[in-house]
């Protein structure tokens, strides 16, 4: 028999490079906010106050996308909020994943009563409204950081368990699962060497996409202003700020607004990059 | 003897009639099985679909736990043996499955679908023993590297055959293995194990509802029907003098090609 087939590349796709584009510059504008942000995010100058982005007539020189109504500088707060949403965005959806994925794993594949105790709370945790629910998590527990990331992987590890248990559930009634069985390998031993590997794709396509619904709920939070104190800038904070104005100085709102949903949109474009590029079975 | 099995049953839950409350009905699918499997044989067990043979494979291999009756393997009873103290004598009773799709993690690379259950058992020289198993199944060596995906059914069914006769175990399964293969694959992986039997001294159970493929592969043959034996006995002669009405009927199903007729 013959082997024609050679290791074939796979071009990064269009997708891949603009979503990884755009999330390395938020993470380089986080790093560095220090020295790349034009003024202090906090210095105020009311003589200075809302002053239109670099390109309309009657600005600052400086204040590259404008100030807000105290005389901030919207650029520099939007890169002092990155910090916040990606700190939120990379921890809060890794516990979240991590969390909802080993539950939903271990309901998929072992069945019977852990599934049946697992199934029970994802069922009842569902029937909570996840933002009231996270703003009553967070008025019990005070505003900060420690809280917005519990609040989000307490209302969100049940997405993570559905979709991974189904997942797992397929992928267990396969004959590569009986064929460890008669290898001898444990239930255990199964579950993270064969089960697991097939479970990742989807595992990931998730996580990418929780770090965007994380940095959209931490803006939700900032809105109704649950987030951390007024001091740090935080998008959801210069939209809740931005709206009040948007008449006099759309700028501070559709600034953030777009940083934001830029984010989002590339990282939920980045898990489907990923697993265009790197899951050896082609669909 | 190699496998003793003496009144063998085996009841599932059926699902599909449990009532709301309280435990769904159990199917007898294995109704009192008596047969030895002598060492060296090829033993066909055919019988058409619901007969009960995957099951009675299954219990063979202990994948599923009997509800009644014995099985001794080399002289140790596995009726009841935990998967724990199963699990160091798995290495001896390997499986082939139907379906080479399913059956090969289609994340892992051939190499390591064959190594990983002679790692499980302590086994050394990994690479050595993956490049035998290739060469013996027919492959080339550079298919370690590959995908199951990239490979095509037959080339699949050889991998499943690698990966069982890679432990060297005494006995191996083979459960439909030919059935979603085209004609000439069919021909080539039965070619294929019947060498290996011999080669590597196996001794085989082949699953099949196609007498057929039977009659090429097995010496003896074991006939199930709705989860009883209704005739067993050496193939030559079950298919010169076949004493069960079934067996007749499922003789009669062989598609015999007839070189007289003319497409006109």
């Amino acid at each position: 028999m013959r082997d024609a087939r050679g290791e074939v590349r796979r071009p990064i796709g269009l997708r891949l490079w603009l979503s990884g584009g755009w999330l390395t510059l938020l993470v380089l504008g986080a790093l560095l906010a220090p020295w790349v942000a034009p003024k202090d995010p906090l210095m105020q100058d009311l003589f200075l106050g809302r002053m239109p982005p670099f390109w309309v007539a009657g600005t600052e020189p400086g204040y590259w996308l404008g100030t807000d109504s105290l005389g901030r500088d919207v650029l520099s707060r939007i890169l002092y909020g990155t910090r916040l949403a990606l700190i939120v965005a990379l921890v809060a959806g890794t516990l979240t994943c991590l969390i909802g994925a080993t539950l939903g794993l271990i309901a998929g594949y072992y069945r019977g009563w852990p599934d049946r105790i697992i199934s029970r709370f994802v069922d009842i945790w569902m029937a909570f409204p996840p933002v009231l629910f996270a703003i009553l998590l967070i008025a019990v527990l005070g505003p900060g950081l420690v809280s917005i990331i519990i609040a989000i992987v307490v209302i969100d590890w049940t997405r993570f368990a559905r979709v991974v248990r189904a997942e797992a559930m397929s992928q267990g009634a396969m004959d590569y699962v009986a064929s460890a069985q008669v290898a001898g390998r444990t239930r255990f031993g199964t579950m993270l060497t064969e089960i697991l590997p097939n479970v990742l794709p989807t595992i990931v396509a998730l996580l990418t996409l929780e770090m965007g619904i994380a940095v959209i709920v931490e803006a939700i939070l900032s809105f109704v202003n649950l987030s951390i104190s007024t001091d740090s800038p935080t998008w959801g904070g210069m939209i809740a700020e931005g709206r009040t104005s948007v008449h006099q100085a759309w700028w501070v709102l559709v600034f953030p607004l777009i940083t934001l949903f830029l984010t989002v949109l590339s990282f939920s474009q980045l898990g489907e990059g990923l697993k265009d590029r790197f899951d050896p079975v082609l669909r | 003897m190699m496998y003793q099995v003496r009144d063998l049953r085996l009841s599932l839950p059926d699902m599909t009639r449990k009532p709301l409350l309280g435990s769904a009905p159990r199917i007898e699918i294995l109704r009192g099985l008596t047969f030895d499997v002598p060492r060296g044989a090829v033993l066909g067990i055919v019988g058409g679909s619901g007969s009960g043979k995957s099951t009675l494979g299954r219990a063979m291999l202990r994948l599923l736990e009997p509800t009644g009756g014995s099985i001794t393997f080399e002289g140790t009873d596995i009726t009841h043996l935990t998967e724990n103290q199963l699990r160091p004598m798995r290495h001896r009773f390997q499986m082939i499955f139907q379906d080479p799709m399913s059956s090969l993690n289609p994340r892992r690379r051939v190499g390591g679908i064959i190594a990983g259950p002679l790692k499980l058992h302590g086994m050394d020289r990994l690479t050595t023993r993956v490049d035998e198993a290739l060469d013996l199944v027919g492959l080339p060596r550079s298919f370690a590297r590959r995908f199951p995906h990239e490979l095509s059914g037959g080339q699949r069914q050889r991998v499943g055959i690698a990966r069982a006769i890679a432990l060297r175990p005494d006995f191996i399964l083979a459960d439909e293995i030919v059935s979603g293969l085209d004609v000439s694959s069919q021909a080539q992986v039965l070619n294929l194990l019947g060498g290996l039997v011999k080669e590597l001294g196996l001794t085989l159970a082949f699953i099949s509802h196609d007498l057929s493929v039977i009659r090429r592969l097995c010496n003896r043959t074991l006939v199930l029907h709705q989860g009883e034996i209704v005739e067993e006995g050496e193939t030559a002669q079950l298919f010169e003098a076949p004493q069960a009405a079934y067996t007749r009927e499922l003789l009669q199903a062989i598609p015999l090609p007839d070189p007289y007729q003319e497409w006109a």
